[in-house]
């Protein structure tokens, strides 16, 4: 398991941020392939039980990245994150939302703004990413749309195994 | 669903009153010992507290002369909660990126 140190979560709620905070026992190139390269992303993206699976990819500025994070039961739930600016290999920024199978993004929701920055440390690299929800209303529709979803039971279980993988 | 989740959040939206939520998680509390810290005429400061009686976030009996305000310990669950998601969201994909690297790396530590 990471130490906390090596992990960091923060929220602002006054200015509708999380910060993401982790270092990786890696070089900068190769956590950075990790987060361009479709074949990559597909092992890492979802968290467990969940898998991740690249319907298509273009990590270009203005191109997309359009993928699902399937449950076991097959459940899917699309996702694109369109790349605004990119910094090959100290960061890039994009808009993260959810759509539907076709890549078209759901009516009326709003997109998280990720910046995502790379960075040498000691013995790896260090990744930040600063998400921005637009408003304190956009926050709310994420939240409230998560909860329609049913994402919150099926994190609920997560919550669980991550437990139990810690004991483990 | 929560319909009370936007005006929650919009009331969470000024110093003050994330202030006095703050202060409430900490247990209950009359509503000049809340206004104490706060340089500002007590109506101003009442009409804040109304906000956040109006989003379910506090609640409050009046004993006597005095009324003491309370948190809404459900209120903040859902918020609470979804930050939890997103928490062991990002915890479980890193944890898979660390296996992934170890995999590209070659360094196989028999785990």
């Amino acid at each position: 398991m990471t130490a906390d140190a090596d992990f960091r979560f923060d929220v602002d709620k006054d200015r509708n941020t999380l910060t993401i905070g982790r270092r990786f026992a890696a070089n900068r190139q190769l956590v950075w392939d990790c987060h361009t390269r479709r074949d990559y992303l597909d092992q890492w993206f979802a968290p467990k039980p969940l898998t991740t699976r690249t319907k298509s990819m273009e990590f270009r500025e203005g191109g997309h990245w359009h993928y699902a994070m399937v449950m076991p039961d097959g459940q899917e739930f699309w996702g694109r994150m369109d790349y605004k600016t990119i910094r090959p290999i100290d960061g890039y920024a994009l808009l993260d939302g959810f759509c539907d199978e076709n890549g078209l993004l759901s009516p009326g929701m709003p997109q998280a703004s990720w910046d995502v920055a790379f960075s040498d440390i000691t013995g790896g690299t260090m990744v930040q990413t600063l998400v921005t929800y637009g408003s304190a209303e956009a926050l709310e529709q994420v939240i409230a749309m998560g909860m329609q979803q049913g994402i919150t039971s099926t994190m609920e279980r997560l919550d669980e195994l991550l437990a139990l993988l810690a004991k483990g | 669903m929560d319909k009370y989740l936007h005006i929650r959040f919009n009331a969470l939206g000024d110093p003050t009153r994330l202030a006095v939520v703050e202060r409430l998680l900490r247990g209950p509390a009359s509503v000049s010992e809340l206004a104490e810290p706060h340089r500002m005429a007590l109506p101003a400061f009442t009409k804040h507290l109304g906000v956040l009686e109006r989003a379910r976030l506090i609640r409050s009996e009046k004993q006597g002369r005095v009324r003491t305000c309370f948190i809404e310990p459900a209120a903040m669950q859902a918020i609470d909660h979804w930050l939890g998601e997103r928490r062991a969201i990002w915890a479980g994909r890193y944890d898979n990126l660390d296996t992934l690297i170890t995999k590209l790396t070659g360094e196989d530590h028999d785990g």
